[in-house]
């Protein structure tokens, strides 16, 4: 079996926050303000447009990008360079791309081997995620010009297996 | 110039198209996955450049780069992904890519990439 450790990597949590500064100012040209992560244990994400991206490999859990539904609409405006509405397909495509992007930034900082996952989009008030039991997670609370979003980390390192 | 555009993200083919239509003459085709890739090439290729993703369901670009060198090892590939680390970059080079540019990119990162490719290939031919 896999050592696994209990808590969570401060560098993992740092990665997220530089890799949503740099994915926001350059794909958008928003600029954020970052927050001080804090444990979040309730199921709901804190907004209602969630972009989940997995990781696996040395990396396990997942991480949240939880949009305000009016933050998001203007963060896709700015990244498609049109108006897009919640209930069109390219608003999903384009709030998991951004997410994938986020996601895919942070792991190169991680200093593990880990993949990702292709992303999934749930848009809804009070939806409810599962999350890792066995590992906190940290929400890095964001905000900008355009609105609030949320960046939650449930992710934990795992050791390599060898043989 | 034509250009097969490679993505599951349309937001992410969208912004290619809106780069590469500074270029004079190009005309772009566009694929969600690998399979998809692999089958716009057999329908209306030969293209000129590929601009293709690593992160796809059905088939990722890796596999689609290293299925199209068994056959073309001329086509200018360009891999465009959030798959950033060093080993990534060399794999993707291994297995044929000209080029390599990371997410998130600049509009003008991208077109000077192109250009840089483009030069590469040209004058290797």
């Amino acid at each position: 079996m896999p050592d696994e450790s209990k808590g969570i990597n401060p560098k993992l949590i740092t990665a997220f926050v530089s890799s949503t500064r740099n994915v926001l100012s350059m794909m958008v040209g928003v600029e954020s303000e970052i927050g001080k992560p804090a444990l979040k244990t309730e199921s709901k994400p804190c907004y209602d447009v969630s972009g989940i991206v997995g990781f696996s490999g040395e990396v396990a859990g997942s991480v949240v990008i939880s949009f305000h539904e009016e933050a998001a609409l203007s963060i896709v405006e700015a990244f498609c360079g049109e108006r897009i509405e919640v209930d069109n397909p390219d608003f999903a495509d384009a709030i998991g791309e951004l997410s994938n992007m986020i996601a895919g930034n942070a792991k190169k900082d991680f200093g593990l081997e880990a993949s990702i996952g292709i992303p999934s989009v749930i848009i809804g008030p009070e939806h409810t995620l599962a999350r890792l039991s066995d590992v906190p997670c940290i929400a890095i609370p964001c905000s900008s010009e355009v609105g609030n979003f949320s960046v939650e980390v449930n992710i934990k390192q795992v050791s390599k297996v060898t043989v | 110039m034509k250009i097969l555009l490679v993505d599951d993200s349309r937001t992410m083919r969208n912004i290619w198209k809106k780069v590469i239509s500074s270029i004079d003459g190009s005309e772009a085709v566009e694929a969600g996955d690998g399979n998809e890739g692999l089958a716009a090439i057999e329908k209306s290729g030969p293209f000129d450049l590929m601009l293709i993703d690593w992160n796809m369901p059905n088939m990722d670009g890796l596999s689609m780069v290293k299925k199209v060198r068994e056959t073309d090892k001329s086509t200018a590939i360009i891999m465009v992904t959030t798959e950033a680390e060093k080993p990534r970059i060399i794999e993707a080079i291994k297995a044929g890519v000209n080029n390599y540019v990371v997410k998130p990119f600049t509009p003008d990162t991208l077109k000077d990439k192109i250009d840089e490719t483009m030069k590469k290939v040209g004058a290797a031919s």
